[in-house]
């Protein structure tokens, strides 16, 4: 066999990794699987390790090999998906897959309208952030394969995220994936799409070509894995052509859910430095809103880079929200509970909608078609918008579910 | 080995390094009568009238001492991780030829790696104390010559009150200290707070020695320990580092997963009532409890509350609580940062305690009793709320009890946890170890859900409706065996008890055995 490779690797080693592992493996032409495993859980599931690894030598018809695990306490979806990794690099055109069972609690669906105030990027090669991701209660998790991972690991990156979306309870968070610029992420999707993912981010979007790719993609891989669930699409902006082209790529696919702009890419591309005041990026966020707007979806803005700066990511989600955005990309947790509150409705807001949406509901009992407040008459977008302030207050835990009858 | 089952359950040597054991008999059961201890009595008569008893160093204390193979020696952990003293010590105790010292330290720290040596060639027959890190796994591989015994902070009180141990030379690191023998840790260059642990030993040891690198004249004033209970003092060059010994600032978490657990934490408190004027808590100085402490602070502030008094380990966090009048006192264990060493110096309010006060079982009471709520940590749990804190999961000891045990007897016990970390699961079917007995552990705070103790249905009942995640112990346990798989039991060689637990009131809870 050409291109045969009988050293390999894959995963990280070394004094600050955690919930992660290493493996090489030696094939060799007899003697057997030799393992050999190092771990800090040795005692506990030293011998659980032992069998998934060698349950997946059989399924590999791996026969004769020197395997070598330095285990950091990862999870069996990390260790399955490094030994895989490993297993695939010592063959290049090796194409079997090893798959986990997917969870039961990993099967919910999302919808096209669902609330998408905040989602959390997890780096697609880090497996010790996802187990508890879900526990911060963002509205949508993002493994991502683009920019978090390095280039030299993109593989292994595409191993684990389809592992991870099979084995990790993201606990009802929508399910998304970005996968790396055009055409190398197109290649990435037949690791994700058959695995109940909710979203596919896409970045670097400058044209509806590129959606129709995607989509085109997509279709080809839910009738070969016979796949039913809906996947949506959020492009990214981060360029000046995409902003201009942002209303064709808006409108280009009936699952685009919302669109969303990348600021750092955005203004190196017209060359100028990102400002916290944001000036410079105005028009563009503008713009971008507009197109997703007359497309009817979301847009979703930028995420806020200084972790540690609560009070600056407050003051830049009341700015988003003011221009029209419903949405905030986080990269650490703690930013979560902030954006929420920030999108939250004010109670003047909240007062409004509830004396709205009472009076829409008490005229449409009666069967009345107008309806007003005062002088005022309401019509449906109005109604609309007061349903979305209740619902947005409800999940902030600002109103009661039971508002009507408390009232 | 013949072990007996005590009434927790678990199997307890009935000797241990030749002195009688009583097994556990429940909590609040075992209460011994008679006298307590009584200290050697000693004549001023013997002591220079100038008041000048400095020798001229460590060896020269030591022998004037009458030190003896086979006696018991005592240190203190006020110096932390900085601590060279006691290295030194017993660099000392082996150049004079001397074998089999009990070793009875209030705690000790990976620092005392260098002690394995004197464990190796007998130096040391064995530790009661704690064995941290190194010492840990060094006595689960079951090569110290005698069995270590774990005791609380209050169980050492015990111990030396009862008569279980005689300390025959105490010697006592003191960041400042006179001729005399008063002593004190709140200055000096290797100022470290309080010297409350070694309060017991100053009153009750036969011969006891002040170790300063600080010597001022007569009168160390105010003093910590008093001079008429010691008999020499040394002056060296240096108690240890400083950076270790009380950290500059000490750091407040970032883990998300962690801060998550202190905001629950904090909202419990809030939501159930606890949180009120006038209340109490104790907070360590761990990442979690630091974060616990400052959302907790948001909460006062926004419901105007104000704390009557906040049990430390002591931290910046703290103090600024108390700078701010969001409690009235603090009443101080052990000083973890130098705003609580500058505090406890300078603010009347700030207090310091030892043992006696807070933990002492055969104190007429104690302060632990008294707050309102402790929040700790466990390195396991178990479906019936029992807690460990001395062993991990593997099977190796690799820490001390400290206050822990005491600390239990709060109105509210919370342990701050995560349920996992790296794989090895937090809730248990079984702790490895018994160190605290679930009927006195009242809530489990994990990132995953807060888990109450049926037991407590007031508190269940205070946080219905609150929002808080709460969920039943086997909930979460079925959530993270989900996750890390369900791991088999640590290979350990049960006819090989390496250390014992002590309860608060000196029976035997449970044994640490050999790691196979």
């Amino acid at each position: 066999m050409k291109n045969k490779i009988t050293k390999s690797f894959a995963g990280k080693r070394g004094d600050k990794i955690k919930s992660d592992c290493y493996i090489e493996l030696k094939k060799k032409s007899a003697g057997g699987i030799k393992l050999k495993l190092e771990s800090k859980v040795s005692s506990m599931y030293g011998s659980q390790i032992e069998d998934l690894i060698f349950d997946m030598c059989r399924s590999f018809r791996l026969r004769h090999a020197e395997i070598i695990i330095n285990d950091f306490g990862a999870l069996p979806f990390v260790i399955a998906a490094r030994f895989e990794s490993a297993v695939r690099r010592s063959e290049p055109e090796f194409n079997c897959e090893y798959l986990l069972e997917i969870s039961k609690k990993n099967k919910y669906k999302s919808s096209k309208e669902r609330m998408r105030r905040s989602r959390l990027y997890l780096p697609g090669n880090e497996p010790k952030f996802y187990p508890n991701a879900g526990l911060h209660q963002p509205d949508g998790i993002i493994l991502d394969l683009e920019d978090s991972v390095a280039h030299s690991e993109k593989d292994s990156a595409q191993i684990l995220v389809r592992n991870a979306l099979r084995s990790v309870d993201f606990y009802k968070a929508e399910r998304m994936v970005r996968i790396n610029q055009l055409p190398k992420g197109l290649d990435d999707l037949k690791f994700i799409v058959p695995h109940n993912v909710h979203v596919i981010l896409i970045p670097k979007c400058e044209s509806a070509e590129q959606i129709n790719l995607v989509e085109e993609e997509i279709g080809r891989l839910k009738s070969k894995h016979k796949i039913k669930n809906d996947i949506f699409f959020m492009p990214i902006i981060e360029s000046a052509l995409g902003v201009i082209n942002s209303f064709d790529i808006a409108s280009a696919s009936n699952m685009n859910c919302a669109l969303a702009v990348g600021l750092e890419d955005y203004t190196a591309d017209i060359g100028v430095q990102r400002t916290d005041e944001g000036k410079e990026s105005l028009w563009a966020r503008s713009m971008i809103i507009n197109s997703a707007k007359a497309a009817g979806i979301q847009a979703i803005d930028t995420v806020y880079s200084d972790v540690t700066n609560m009070e600056g990511l407050h003051e830049s989600v009341i700015e988003a929200k003011m221009l029209g955005f419903e949405g905030k990309g986080c990269i650490h947790p703690r930013q979560i509970k902030v954006v929420h509150e920030a999108f939250a409705p004010t109670s003047e807001e909240i007062d409004k909608a509830k004396k709205i949406v009472m009076a829409f509901e008490e005229a449409e009992a009666k069967g009345i078609g107008v309806v007003s407040i005062g002088s005022k008459m309401i019509d449906a977008p109005v109604v609309k918008r007061a349903r979305k302030i209740v619902k947005l207050a409800e999940n902030n835990n600002l109103l009661s579910k039971n508002w009507r009858e408390e009232n | 080995m013949k072990l007996i089952k005590n009434a927790a359950g678990r199997l307890v040597p009935g000797i241990v390094n030749n002195q009688k054991q009583i097994p556990f008999k429940g909590i609040g059961k075992h209460k011994p009568t008679g006298r307590k201890a009584k200290p050697m009595i000693k004549s001023c008569a013997d002591f220079p009238e100038d008041g000048n008893k400095v020798v001229k160093n460590l060896k020269d204390a030591l022998k004037k001492s009458g030190l003896k193979d086979g006696m018991t020696i005592s240190t203190h952990h006020h110096l932390r991780n900085g601590d060279v003293v006691t290295n030194y010590l017993f660099d000392v105790i082996k150049s004079m030829g001397i074998k089999n010292i009990r070793w009875y330290p209030t705690a000790s720290f990976p620092c005392h790696e260098h002690l394995i040596k004197y464990l190796d060639d007998g130096t040391i027959h064995h530790i009661e104390g704690s064995m941290n890190g190194p010492l840990g796994r060094y006595t689960s591989h079951g090569k110290m010559k005698g069995i270590g015994v774990l005791r609380s902070h209050g169980g050492r009180y015990q111990s030396i009150q009862d008569g279980e141990v005689h300390i025959d030379i105490a010697v006592i690191a003191s960041p400042t200290a006179d001729q005399f023998g008063n002593a004190t840790g709140d200055r000096g260059p290797s100022a470290c707070g309080l010297l409350g642990f070694a309060l017991a030993d100053s009153e009750y040891a036969d011969n006891v020695i002040v170790v300063t690198d600080n010597l001022v004249e007569f009168p160390c004033y105010p003093w910590q320990i008093q001079g008429n209970n010691v008999d020499h003092v040394v002056k060296i060059d240096s108690l240890g580092d400083p950076a270790k010994i009380v950290s500059g600032t000490t750091q407040v978490t970032k883990s998300p997963d962690r801060l998550l657990i202190a905001e629950y934490v904090a909202q419990f408190l809030d939501e159930s009532g606890i949180m009120k004027n006038g209340f109490s808590f104790q907070a360590g100085a761990g990442g979690t409890n630091l974060a616990f402490a400052l959302y907790l602070k948001e909460r006062m502030i926004k419901k105007n509350v104000k704390a009557k008094f906040i049990r430390g380990g002591s931290t910046k966090y703290l103090v600024e609580m108390l700078k701010e009048g969001l409690t009235e006192y603090i009443l101080d264990g052990q000083t973890f940062d130098l705003d609580g060493v500058r505090s406890m110096r300078e603010n009347p309010n700030h207090v310091n305690t030892s043992p006696f006060t807070s933990y002492n079982y055969h104190g007429k009471g104690n302060f632990a009793s008294m707050v309102d709520a402790v929040v700790l940590g466990a390195t396991e749990v178990d479906l019936n709320f029992n807690a460990n804190v001395v062993t991990h999961s593997d099977g190796y000891l690799l820490h001390g009890i400290g206050g822990w045990q005491n600390c239990l007897f709060s109105k509210c016990t919370i342990l701050a946890i995560p349920s996992f970390r790296d794989r090895i699961p937090v809730i248990v079917d079984e702790v490895t170890t018994l160190v605290g007995p679930g009927e006195l552990i009242d809530v489990i705070v994990t990132e995953r859900g807060i888990a109450i103790n049926p037991k407590r249905k007031d508190l269940l009942k205070a946080v219905k409706g609150s929002g808080l995640p709460v969920k039943s112990i086997n909930e979460i346990k079925k959530e993270i065996d989900d996750i890390c798989g369900v791991p088999a039991k640590p290979k350990l060689n049960k006819d090989k008890v390496v250390a014992v637990i002590k309860w608060v009131d000196g029976t035997l809870l449970d044994s640490v055995f050999q790691v196979e």
